[in-house]
């Protein structure tokens, strides 16, 4: 069985198509990554499959169930974390949890293991009011009332934008943990680098499905050769490789800059003599593995 | 750097909220035309420094001047030179491109046909002239985010403020983000950006890495990679936060 399911889902608001023809299946016990940038039609895709909103065609189930007419047993089985900071922010951190558990007929205690390794960080500070907490703790205590009623499948609508490097790592290592006690994650993020993270993941773009795979196949799917390029004066350097015309992407990478080409058409000795001749200085071509920002970019531009 | 360069000027900055110390006598400086990363992790105090900075909030203790006014007594003067763009705030979404621009430059008491002038210029640039009357709601993040950032440039500021600007956008439109940033720059203007993408710091002239009030670090991101002996930006972050 799959723990989702959709066939051809397509949503729009007014004439702005925000999903067309989504098909996903996502596996039991697996985390499912959906992966895109702002205005992809995410958070859309989120609200239909925690039964928010209705699709306008096409079908959808969790955990076996349809979201329009099984919504009822739906909202019983997932925990929902929305993109946008929800718990009450003049309750405390304790109130928050014990509320939230109370809404699904269940109490803090009776729970406690699912939420322990999370909520364990937080107690310390569980008298403070859920406003005054930074960003990281916030985030770790809207996943403790999205598990306190021990879900058996939880929706994680960009759960780190916003959050610091540190805190996302840790946040990534508390997911692993949860995966491994059997519920299945549904995560958005435009982080690219997270998307590694997931066992398989979906890209998504302008409410369309790029591809689905494993991180690793999708980079092996990566045709092209990639180097990374470097060079004492870097701004005219993109500018001298953007003038080339065999390569298929010039594009800056922290420290360097990827050049993605066609090996048969170009080599990196050309190359390299090219830049010569534009009197660039410490010149050093490098092939590289591409990662998933590199795979994300290629399959935006097909 | 040659003192006559310096355009911010922190020196002994302290800022508390009753009991919390949110920023702990802190001191750095920061180079005309520079590109400035302003790291941190949640909640170590980068926004109240900002706003320090920007001059809508007082310091308790410490100098700080910004283009050579200082924050406690000049700061009509230092909102007149700076620019400032986030995420959350940037553009009137029910208003039009040009009327955006309009309202901002007339804000800062620019004369109309001057305003007209830098307005055709930034659409020029960005290749939007025929979504001058567009309304903003109705185009999509990337172009906004560019928008934003020309529109905090109206009243040709001496250094423009980005907190968290690239939140959010596509890999392909973040990176054309960033050349516009590198154009600021090389015009002269100086860029303090704050990010949450550890390979955008890679792109900064120099960073800062704060951490509960105090900076953990502060220096060109080669320097700072020799120092701590790591390949990349993440890791010593990640190394100093943690």
């Amino acid at each position: 069985m799959f723990s989702i399911k959709t066939k051809n889902i397509s949503k729009a608001y007014k004439d702005v198509k925000a999903l067309k023809n989504i098909n996903l299946n996502v596996k039991e016990g697996e985390i499912f990554g959906l992966i895109g940038p702002d205005g992809a039609g995410k958070t859309t895709l989120f609200r239909i499959l925690t039964t928010l909103i209705l699709p306008d065609k096409g079908r959808a189930f969790v955990k076996g169930y349809d979201v329009v007419k099984k919504y009822k047993k739906i909202r019983k089985i997932v925990g929902y974390m929305p993109g946008k900071f929800s718990l009450y922010q003049d309750l405390s951190v304790e109130e928050n949890l014990n509320f939230f558990a109370s809404i699904f007929n269940t109490t803090v205690s009776e729970n406690y293991e699912t939420i322990k390794d999370i909520y364990s960080q937080l107690e310390p500070f569980k008298k403070r009011l859920a406003g005054r907490l930074s960003g990281g703790m916030k985030q770790k205590l809207a996943l403790s009332c999205a598990l306190v009623h021990k879900p058996e499948i939880l929706f994680l609508d960009e759960p780190t934008t916003g959050v610091d490097a540190v805190s996302r790592k840790e946040f990534w290592d508390i997911l692993n943990k949860i995966k491994n006690t059997g519920i299945s994650i549904f995560v958005s993020t435009p982080y690219m680098e997270e998307a590694g993270l997931c066992d398989r993941v979906a890209f998504i773009q302008k409410g369309e499905i790029l591809t689905v795979d494993t991180p690793k196949n999708i980079k092996s799917n990566f045709h092209d050769t990639l180097a990374a390029v470097k060079a004492d004066n870097m701004y005219k350097l993109i500018t001298d490789l953007r003038a080339l015309k065999a390569v298929q992407a010039v594009f800056r990478f922290g420290k360097s800059i990827h050049l993605s080409f066609d090996i048969n058409v170009i080599n990196p000795d050309e190359i390299l003599s090219y830049l010569k001749s534009k009197e660039h200085n410490n010149i050093s071509i490098k092939k590289i593995d591409p990662n998933m920002e590199d795979c994300f970019m290629k399959l935006m531009k097909d | 750097m040659t003192r006559e360069n310096i355009l911010i000027k922190v020196n002994n900055l302290t800022k508390k909220f009753g009991r919390f110390t949110a920023v702990d006598n802190l001191s750095f400086e920061v180079e005309k035309g520079e590109i400035f990363g302003f790291l941190g992790a949640n909640g170590a105090g980068k926004t109240t420094v900002i706003k320090i900075l920007c001059g809508i909030l007082s310091p308790s203790s410490g100098d700080v001047s910004v283009d050579g006014f200082d924050v406690y007594s000049q700061t009509e003067k230092i909102k007149k030179n700076i620019g400032y763009m986030s995420q959350n705030f940037s553009l009137y979404e029910d208003l039009s491109v040009y009327e955006n621009f309009r309202f901002f430059g007339g804000i800062y008491g620019l004369p109309r046909k001057e305003i007209k002038k830098r307005t055709d210029y930034f659409l020029k640039t960005l290749g939007l002239q025929d979504k001058k009357d567009s309304v903003i709601s109705s185009l999509p993040l990337g172009w906004k985010q560019k928008i934003a950032f020309s529109v905090a440039q109206i009243h040709n500021p001496k250094i423009i403020f980005l907190d968290e600007p690239t939140s959010g956008v596509d890999p392909v439109t973040r990176r054309q983000f960033w050349d516009m940033i590198y154009k600021t720059a090389h015009s002269g203007i100086t860029v303090f950006v704050t990010t949450h993408y550890m390979d955008e710091a890679e792109y900064c002239d120099r960073i800062s890495i704060m951490d509960a009030g105090k900076i953990k670090a502060i220096d060109t991101p080669e320097n700072l990679k020799k120092l701590y002996k790591e390949n990349s930006i993440e890791k010593i972050f990640i190394k100093l936060i943690r």
